[in-house]
């Protein structure tokens, strides 16, 4: 089996979760498609280490993999925090900051 | 058709349809279970890459860790807005679009490639390979991954904590 399907499943995923991020309302239901977007990125990575037989991809998968796990524990803390101070879960109701 | 193509095929299937899934369930808390079923799939993927070491991360960290904490802060959050999360979409002819629009080029571009048809074959053991690089070649950014976790920590206490 070559690369290529494996590059077009990423893609696939990864645009999955982009209309995720621009098409939620729910600040959680952002992250969940970022989350989406990020795991298609792993998956690009790890074909291309197995295809070009450098294990350097599969490192950098580690990496993406741990500062993902960050990423979300500290967003989540911002959202808990969001939800403390204005009632909501809502982003477009997060409009302080429009003129 | 080989084994590998038809575990690709099941698991490329069950993938998107998960992924699909978590973007249109009107049930937050569905969303989140079906985040845990593509992260598992894509476990398999990497299965299908010969990444065992990796397989076995995605789903410690990822379905484990990940998952837990959004249900956490699902939980936590309904609790305090005391209603039931569901969650519609706005905008999904335009953000289809943005979408299609991303992902066209990428295909065109992926099938003009001249990408290699079949896998090199495995030398050594590859968990063995990413234990040598990462404390070799990668020691600096490993290292600073470490003050990386420390950052998120200190910061999603500080975030989470009580108002005095």
């Amino acid at each position: 089996m070559g690369l290529e399907p494996y590059l077009i499943l990423a893609a696939s995923v990864f645009t999955i979760g982009l209309f995720g991020v621009l098409t939620r309302r729910n600040a959680i239901g952002i992250l969940l498609g970022i989350e989406l977007m990020l795991n298609a990125v792993n998956v690009n990575l790890v074909a291309f280490a197995r295809y070009a037989a450098d294990p350097a991809g599969l490192v950098f998968t580690l990496f993406t993999i741990s500062i993902t796990v960050a990423e979300v524990a500290v967003g989540l803390a911002i959202v808990i925090l969001m939800f403390r101070v204005r009632r909501t879960v809502e982003a477009d109701h997060l409009d302080l900051l429009k003129g | 058709m080989s084994l590998e193509a038809a575990g690709f095929w099941g698991l490329a299937l069950v993938l998107l349809a998960s992924s699909l899934a978590v973007v249109l369930s009107r049930n937050l808390f569905h969303s989140v279970l079906y985040l845990a079923l593509a992260l598992v799939a894509t476990a398999g993927v990497f299965l299908l890459l010969q990444a065992e070491f990796l397989a076995a991360v995605q789903i410690l960290l990822y379905a484990g860790g990940v998952i837990t904490i959004v249900v956490f802060a699902i939980v936590v959050t309904e609790r305090l807005v005391g209603e039931r999360l569901t969650q519609t979409n706005r905008g999904m002819v335009t953000g289809g679009l943005v979408s299609v629009t991303v992902l066209i080029p990428i295909v065109i571009f992926v099938t003009r490639a001249k990408l290699p048809r079949t896998a090199p074959p495995l030398v050594g053991d590859l968990t063995q390979a990413i234990g040598r690089e990462l404390l070799t070649r990668f020691v600096l950014p490993f290292e600073l991954l470490a003050v990386l976790f420390l950052a998120a920590l200190l910061g999603a206490i500080f975030f989470a904590r009580k108002e005095e």
